[in-house]
């Protein structure tokens, strides 16, 4: 069992969990993610860790509430426990002084970017990030990003704070500005991650993405996370979870992860019929 | 000689007994187990056509060398606990391997009844002296060498794993073994589905190490938690890598990235690990398709297409390269799918699978198959004949062609021997590895096998690491 030692609400349906989990907090670099199941008739959730402190022994979790799963995971509180927490999953990012790195994080996924922009500032490079949300009050990670970021534009994308418009619009301005950027690491929903590599690969600026399909033993047994990349079927949980964002097929991704949506839509209203207390209940 | 003693006559007479198991009309819509067992007249009766050789031929085809003779004399003597006590001298899991072992080519082979007629039910009585047991015998602890103040990692908690925890922990050893899943069992918990293999009965295996004293980590993944290394240096002395061969293998032919492909791996794990056959009350989905293609003819193959009956499908076809005499899967797993309602496309390879604008499959294009001269694995090569192409409408397909290494531990301990296909080099003898104290075996060394040859593998494993910890 693992106890949830602090909890937050960082923006309306997005919450952050601090869990005790000293192994993997000693282990887990930036770019690797965890497996977590909050009770018995529970699906193995993937998650990003955002953060880590080894001296603590605490990971660092943020995750939406979107479907069923997530929605009982944020019925937990300080005090209680996640049943399984399986990791660090995946290669952790490669990160060395490229020179100017632009990390560029969409919605919940300003929170796998996060540790990323940490790392490479540590490796002494020049961060340049770019975070955006739908509305203001969708935006997380501000304050953090801002700590670890050489240069921080923030966007939403109806104009109630920020930036008025797309991540990907703030990276072009960047660019035609004469911006020099040596790498692109780009996280958030696919159709921003496309969107950003289809302006990258025009200037030929290598593009990391990190991807998020579903996934049920999150360690290279099962497949149902594969995707082509560069015309290769890959595991993402094995082989990635990042890849060259200029070879990934997206539009094969995007189909993939909406494979369950029925499925999904039955669990959530039958949980949110019960009440949001969970069949299962806490063990 | 036994062979005309009047008494092998009256042996003779006695048939073979059948378990009783649900009718195929009922059990190919629910998930329990298919045979109920014998109940204790029926085994006796069995037991009774055992001629008790002097020299019994069914021990040297047991890979573990069970007393096979004496566990039955056992059972006919009403000494059932005694029986599966017997059992589990020289196996750690006799309700397992009654129910998965394939017997048919091992010990049964083997009879001297089955020259002239039908061998003794050897895994049957196994299953029912183990069941038995379980329900109506309580737990006694087995004997324990004192302790040797060593310790062993054991990595993966399969049918390896398992017998390797249990052989060194009564050794006197410190056990720990490390499971990457939530649950223990490895392949008999993901893999094997309830109708043939009931977890609970797993979890009874699982529960009975623990209480023996083996420490068992779920939720640790080897080669990221820890490498081989790290934990040599924190103080075990010796490691078991028993990680099998999990890695799914897809034929690379074209829309196999279309919803509706599964991995046998991957619908097996969503029903048997997750139990997706009980959404929504369990919360992972899986895809329920009414005509449903298993690409493949092994025992894992049958296994899919018998659960995707049990998920509603109208029509369920295991395709198939070969002929029928080709396919790989036990005689009585291919029988209990037939009377399923399993439909058999054999000579027929899909070349290509087809799908809608949304990403799913909606068919696939096959090639009708022939015959030709026999290749490396002694089977005869299928070769396409041209111009047979044809479709096939489906909206679910498995493809359970069999699975790989998986190269997670391999590529965290450098000097760990490899073959060219990414499996464990390792001695068949000792399961010695090219690294001092580190131990491999079952599928991880020899590529999708039987539960009891990666048993076999771990009892030869756990005699080696005891005289490598006591030299």
């Amino acid at each position: 069992m693992f106890p949830i030692v602090e909890t937050r609400v960082l923006a309306s349906a997005v919450k952050q969990f601090k869990v005790l989990a000293p192994e993997i907090a000693r282990k887990r670099q930036p770019g690797q993610f965890i497996v977590l199941r909050t009770h018995e008739e529970g699906e193995r959730i993937p998650l990003t860790i955002a953060d880590a402190d080894p001296d603590e022994g605490t990971i660092t979790l943020i995750f939406q509430e979107v479907g069923k799963s997530t929605a009982h995971l944020g019925t937990l509180s300080k005090g209680d426990s996640l049943l399984d927490l399986i990791g660090p999953l995946g290669h952790p990012t490669h990160i060395e002084k490229f020179g100017t790195v632009a990390c560029i994080g969409g919605g919940i996924g300003i929170a796998p970017v996060y540790p990323i922009a940490k790392g490479m500032r540590l490796a002494e490079n020049r961060v340049l990030s770019i975070v955006g949300a739908r509305t203001k009050n969708l935006l997380i990670l501000e304050e953090e990003m801002g700590k670890v970021s050489d240069f921080l534009r923030v966007c939403t994308d109806d104009g109630s704070y920020g930036y008025h418009g797309f991540v990907s619009d703030a990276l072009q301005d960047l660019l035609d500005q004469g911006t020099h950027i040596d790498l692109v690491v780009a996280i958030g929903p696919v159709p921003m991650m496309r969107v950003v590599c289809n302006l990258t690969k025009t200037r030929n600026l290598k593009t990391v993405v990190s991807l998020n399909p579903i996934m049920v033993d999150a360690t290279g047994m099962c497949g149902a996370c594969r995707v082509s990349v560069g015309g290769r079927t890959r595991f993402v949980c094995v082989d990635g979870p990042e890849f060259d964002g200029h070879e990934v097929n997206f539009a094969e991704l995007v189909k993939r992860q909406r494979a369950y949506l029925p499925q999904e839509k039955q669990s959530l209203e039958a949980f949110q019929h019960a009440g949001g207390a969970c069949g299962g209940g806490k063990r | 000689m036994m062979a005309e003693t009047p008494e092998k006559k009256k042996k003779e007479a006695i048939p073979r007994q059948k378990m009783p198991e649900q009718e195929a009309r009922i059990r190919a819509r629910n998930f329990e187990e298919v045979p109920f067992g014998y109940p204790a007249e029926l085994a006796k009766l069995e037991a009774s056509r055992c001629l008790q050789c002097k020299k019994p031929a069914c021990v040297a085809g047991c890979p573990v060398s069970i007393d096979i003779p004496s566990f039955i004399w056992m059972v006919l003597q009403d000494d059932f606990l005694g029986a599966a006590r017997k059992l589990k001298e020289m196996n750690t899991l006799p309700a397992v391997c009654g129910r998965v072992c394939p017997q048919e080519d091992q010990c049964e082979k083997m009879c001297i009844l089955g020259k002239k007629g039908e061998p003794v039910a050897i895994g049957r009585l196994e299953r029912f002296a183990a069941d038995h047991e379980r329900n109506h015998g309580q737990f006694v602890m087995p004997p324990k060498a004192p302790p040797t103040g060593k310790k062993v990692a054991v990595v993966g908690s399969g049918p390896a794993g398992l017998t390797v925890a249990g052989d060194l922990i009564k050794k006197g050893h410190q056990v720990t073994i490390f499971e990457a899943l939530h649950k223990a069992g490895g392949v008999l918990v993901y893999g094997i589905p309830e109708f043939r293999l009931p977890k609970a009965i797993v979890q009874a295996e699982v529960d009975y190490l623990e209480k023996v004293g083996v420490e068992i980590k779920t939720d640790r993944v080897l080669g990221q938690i820890a490498t081989v290394d790290e934990l040599m240096a924190n103080g075990y002395d010796a490691v078991f890598l028993g990680t099998g061969a999990g890695l799914p293998t897809f034929m690379n032919i074209p829309g196999e990235n279309l919803n509706g492909v599964y991995s046998a791996n991957e619908y097996l794990t969503r029903s048997n690990l997750m139990k997706a056959y009980l959404f929504p009350q369990y919360d992972t989905p899986i895809a329920r398709g009414k005509n449903v293609a298993v690409l493949g003819g092994g025992n894992v193959a049958m296994d899919s297409a018998r659960t995707a009956i049990r998920l509603g499908a109208e029509n369920v076809y295991i395709v198939y390269r070969r002929s029928k005499k080709e396919l790989p899967a036990r005689i009585e797993e291919v029988h209990h799918a037939e009377e399923e309602g399993i439909q058999f496309h054999f000579l027929t390879l899909p070349v290509k699978i087809l799908g809608n604008d949304d990403g799913w499959i909606t068919g696939m294009e096959c090639q009708r198959m022939e015959l030709g001269e026999p290749d490396s694995s002694g089977r005869r090569r299928p070769l396409p004949i041209p111009g047979s192409e044809f479709q096939m409408g489906i909206d679910l397909l498995i493809v359970a062609i069999g699975t790989g290494a998986n190269p997670l531990i391999q590529s965290t301990t450098p000097d760990l021997q490899t073959n060219k296909w990414g499996y464990i080099v390792a001695d068949p003898e000792t399961g010695a590895t090219s690294k001092k104290g580190v131990y491999a075996g079952g599928d991880i060394v020899t590529g999708s096998a039987t539960v009891i040859l990666a048993m076999g593998a771990g009892r030869k494993a756990a005699d080696a690491i005891h005289k490598y910890l006591m030299g």
